[in-house]
This record gives C-alpha cells, structure tokens and sequence, in this order.
C-alpha cells in the first residue's frame, strides 16, 4: 500500500471499557489502516503524544461511560497547541448521560472541534467510509 | 591452572582480577591508580604487580578489560516525543553503558545544538519517529546536528522511511554516521538491541583509541565494553542462567559510586495483581538507570540537594551543620575514605542509605488508584518489582560500609509509600569482592564460569 493512513484510537478518560475498543481496532485494521491503539483509560496527552510520534492522520476517542464531554473538552485546543493544528478528530460511543437528544449531543462536540460525532450504536462501516472520505483514501 | 586476567580502567583505580578456569576461582584482586594522561599501561602494570606480590607471579592465557576511564562512554540522545522516542534513545544509550550527558526532544533549537558542541559527546544517539511516522522532526535535527563542528560518530535509529536522507545530511559534516533500526518501529514498541550494538561497536573501534587506551590493545585480548554494561551482563547472566548453569532468578543490583549510584533490575517487572492497566513505555527485562545526582564524594552536594539535609541527618545521626561541613570536606578531596574517621563513616552511611532509597525509588515502577465509575483501577507505570527476591550491593560506598544491611534495606517496599513499587521481602547479597564488573567480562566468554564463581562470591548477608 502507497500511503497507508494512521489512525490513533483509544477510550479517553476514567472509562475502562475494553470490548468494544478491541473490536473497532480490527475492524480499522481489515479496512486497511495502520491502527495505534491506546487501549483504556486514556488521557488527552496520550493521544497527543503519539499522534505526533507516528504523524497520525486523525485521532478517534471513544467514550462509553458518560463523562465524554467533561474527558473530550479542551482536545482540540491542546492538538493545536502540540501542532496538530488540522488533525481530524472523531468522537463516539456513549457522550453523555441522560436522554439528550443526539442532535444537541452532536451539535456541543462539534462546536468543540471535533468533525465527526457518533451516536452508540454506530457501526464501524460506517465510520470506516466517514475516514476514507476524509482523509482522501480510494475504495 | 587456567589463568584469565580482568582489567577494569576506572576513572580513578585500574581494578584488576585474576581468575583460575579450572578451580573456578578467584585467585586475587588489586589496584592502582589510573595514568591515562601518561601511559595507561602504567597503572595497569601497577596494579598487577600488587596483584603478583599476593599471589605471585603467573601467566595468563587470556586478558580482557572494560573502560569507564576518561569520563566512561559520553553520549547525548535526541528524539521526538520526552516519554517516547527520547525515552527510548536514553534506554539504549544507557543499556549500552554510556553516560546520557543531556537527552534533547522536538526539534533542536540553535541554542541547544551549541550546547550538545559544547557537550562534546564521544557519541550522538539520534532518533524520531515510528516507522512511517514522523518525519520531519529527524530530518531538521540532522541538519541542525550537520552543523556543529564536532566530528563526532552518531548513530541513527529513527523513523526508517527517511533513515538514508538522515544519514547525508549528517555525512555532509564529516561526521560518520551508523544506520540501525528504530528504536521504536511501532508505536510503544521498544528496539534497542540494534541501537546498543552500535554504539558498543563504535566504542570498540573508536572511542578507545580516541581515549588514549589503544596502547593496551596489544597486550590484552581487548577491551569489551564500557564498564557499567560488564556489571548488566553479570546481572544479567546470574539472574538468567546459561547453559546446564541455572540462574538465581529475577535480582537487582545496586551500584553506588562518588559521582553516581547506578541501579540494574534484571525483572519482567510485569504487574503483580490482576485487574492493572499497564501505562507507558515497555521496560526491558535487563533496565539499567543512572542517578548522576546521586554519589557520595563528587556528587555529595547535589546528593543533599535533591534529597534534603533532614533526611542524610536522620540516617547519620548527626546534626545538619557537622553534615555540611563534612561534604564541602568531601568535595574539595574527594579521595578521602572513612577509615580514619568515626564522623566520616557516619556521614557515609547516611549519604549511601540516601543514595540508594533515592536511586531504587527513582529505577522502580509506581502505581496509581484510580476511582472510576466501575470502582477501583490501578495504574501502573514502570517495573513492578515487588516480587523481586534478591538484592545486590556493590561499590566502595556498599561494600567498605560497617552496616551494608542498613543501606541495603532503604531499597525495599515502604508501607508509608505503597505507590512505589519496590521489593517487598528480600535476601541480601553483597559484592565483597568487587567482582561483578570482570564477571561481566569473563561471562563474555565463559558465561557458566562466571555464573558460578558468583554464586560462590557473592556474600549473603
């Protein structure tokens, strides 16, 4: 493969859900991209860090337990502060707590810069195709 | 009798050790001041001299040495990220037994490029970014790097993709310049193998020569390796085993000196309860760290700087202002030894307790209770070491103390400080002899030999 992209992944803060994470991992792998995974319990810093280390091309967090926006907040403001000014950034899984309509969900995290906000739910493909189209991938 | 001579140029002594093959023993140990200025085979011939007068005289039918004379192996690493490729670049640099003078990360600013030439490391370490990863950040710190004057080796173990571009734009500078795989081709994954057999290669060829020491090549089989990487190998093969020769299981040694304390954990260091979540950089089995703020004669001061004068106070017994006086003694003659006075001693043990609680807390692995909505994590960063059950003191400080258990015990598990993941119950042994360094050397070649003459040296105490 000419350029394979690179994704760093993980499920961002006090949140320990392992299943799911692992899952997303192969199922990024076998849509042909090259996958850091963090694993759990993940900080802002980490993903940071080795973005810039492996020169990632977007930045995925997952959040399952509820505390996604106090744990996402700030992200994109420190990826700027590291000089990963452009680096997309993709959030899903569980937000927030609460019956919020998903709309609103959406519409907070995107105002704090992340591009692509998932609901629970959300099959891989369907971020898989979001990826390719972002980052300019055939197929 | 099957002589083999082991020669250890100090900064200070020329060690000397002569083992007997076919008794596997140790027939003597002497030494004599280093001359590297003059002619270092002076001190060498010193030394064995002692040596013969004790034993008499004998015929030897091989000689190995390791070096840390004039100032050991100096290197500066340079990588991406402090916690990740620098990281890893400073592991390698100190598993190859080097002396990390400075580690730098991003990109080299003008400033810090004059300082590295002011440095004038004997070898550079640069690396940055996994493979595929980043690039630019090694490429502009090559170009920097071209431009210091320093004709200095430096080896390149960073992102492969641009691993040749690296290698001309430093070659444009004179400078020679080794290629080997990244020190960490994948995210989190740790290579230092390559990284620490070149650096070893180059000071084989090179360093020693520049250092005035090749007049020895002649006389002896060789000098193997800097001498902090003989005292791993020792560790390293006791722990391991080799051969019918069993190992003695995971250890740490404990190396304390006057201008550094040096702590090897030869130890999975994988966590001891289920249910943690490991953090960090992987550790390697055989981890070497370096404390060079923490030595007993020319790091004294800076010893009671980062540990506090209460503390060495409380170890020694004695009063901050009779502390104080004896370290600025220390540090205008470093050469006095304790023998003579009562104080001195007391002085000494409570700077080497210091040196070594400081040094084992600074080496071990921690752990960190996170509250969670699930309940209780652990995170763990570093080698858990608790399971460790056997702890090596060596060096003058150690081995001439009156009470080694006393200095040893500041290495275990403290109940006050349960994040630190030290040993919790283990025998003490102690390197009576001094031998681990020519173990180390002698294991080069007969690694059962000198697996077993260690088992019979090393004192429990």
């Amino acid at each position: 493969m000419m350029s394979q992209k690179t994704l760093v992944m993980g499920v961002i803060g006090a949140d320990v859900h392992a299943i799911g994470n692992k899952i997303l991992e192969y199922a990024f792998k076998q849509a042909g991209f090259k996958v850091v995974n963090l694993g759990v319990m993940v900080s802002q810093e980490e993903y940071i860090k080795a973005a810039i280390e492996t020169a990632a091309d977007a930045i995925l967090v997952s959040s399952l337990y509820g505390h996604g926006e106090m744990d996402c907040r700030g992200l994109r403001e420190k990826c700027d502060e590291a000089g990963l000014e452009n680096i997309p950034l993709y959030v899903g899984g569980n937000l927030v707590v609460g019956k919020t309509p998903f709309e609103e969900v959406e519409k907070k995290f995107k105002e704090m810069g992340f591009q692509r906000v998932y609901p629970p739910g959300t099959p891989p493909e369907v971020t898989i195709a979001d990826l390719k189209k972002d980052l300019g991938v055939d197929g | 009798m099957q002589a083999v001579l082991l020669i250890d140029f100090g900064s200070t002594y020329t060690k000397v050790t002569a083992v007997d093959l076919n008794s596997e023993s140790i027939l003597g140990t002497a030494k004599a001041f280093t001359t590297v200025t003059t002619d270092i085979n002076e001190g060498l011939k010193n030394a064995v001299e002692v040596l013969h007068s004790q034993i008499g005289g004998t015929d030897y039918t091989a000689k190995f040495a390791c070096s840390s004379a004039a100032g050991g192996l100096k290197m500066v690493a340079v990588g991406l990220v402090p916690d990740l490729t620098a990281e890893a670049a400073k592991r390698a640099a100190l598993s190859a037994g080097a002396r990390v003078m400075k580690v730098y990360s991003y990109e080299l600013s003008t400033k810090e490029v004059e300082e590295i030439h002011k440095l004038k490391p004997d070898i550079l370490l640069l690396t940055g970014g996994t493979d595929g990863g980043n690039k630019n950040v090694i490429l502009h710190n090559a170009k920097m790097l071209s431009q210091i004057e320093g004709n200095f080796p430096v080896v390149v173990a960073g992102n492969k993709s641009v691993a040749e571009q690296v290698g001309d734009l430093l070659k444009q500078s004179d400078k020679e310049v080794r290629i080997c795989e990244n020190v960490m081709p994948e995210f989190n994954v740790l290579n230092i193998e390559p990284a620490r057999a070149a650096i070893r290669e180059i000071f084989l060829r090179r360093i020693i020569q520049a250092k005035g020491l090749t007049k020895v090549q002649s006389l002896i089989d060789g000098i193997l390796m800097p001498t902090p990487s003989a005292v791993l190998n020792a560790a390293h093969r006791l722990a391991a085993g080799c051969g019918n020769e069993k190992g003695i299981g995971e250890l740490m040694v404990i190396d304390v000196g006057g201008a550094t304390t040096d702590v090897h954990s030869i130890a999975g260091g994988e966590p001891a309860r289920a249910g943690v979540i490991v953090k960090g950089l992987p550790e390697p089995f055989a981890k070497r760290t370096v404390e060079g703020d923490l030595g007993v004669r020319y790091s004294a001061s800076a010893l009671i700087e980062a540990a506090g004068i209460e503390l060495v106070g409380k170890r020694s017994g004695l009063p901050a202002e009779e502390i104080m006086r004896y370290v600025n003694k220390i540090s205008e003659q470093p050469e006095i030894l304790p023998e003579q006075d009562e104080k001195l001693s007391l002085v000494d043990y409570g700077l080497t307790s210091v040196a070594v609680k400081f040094a084992v807390e600074r080496h071990a692995g921690k752990i960190e209770t996170s509250y969670t909505p699930f309940g209780v994590t652990y995170l763990q960063t570093g080698k858990d070491l608790t399971g460790i059950k056997k702890i090596i003191g060596t060096g003058g400080p150690v081995i001439n103390s009156k009470n080694p258990t006393g200095i040893l015990k500041e290495a275990m598990f403290e109940s006050t400080h349960p994040s630190i993941l030290k040993p919790q119950s283990a025998e003490f042994l102690i390197d009576k002899k001094y031998i681990l360094a020519a173990m180390g050397l002698l294991s080069e070649n007969y690694p059962e030999v000198a697996i077993r003459i260690m088992k019979k040296e090393l004192q429990v105490l």
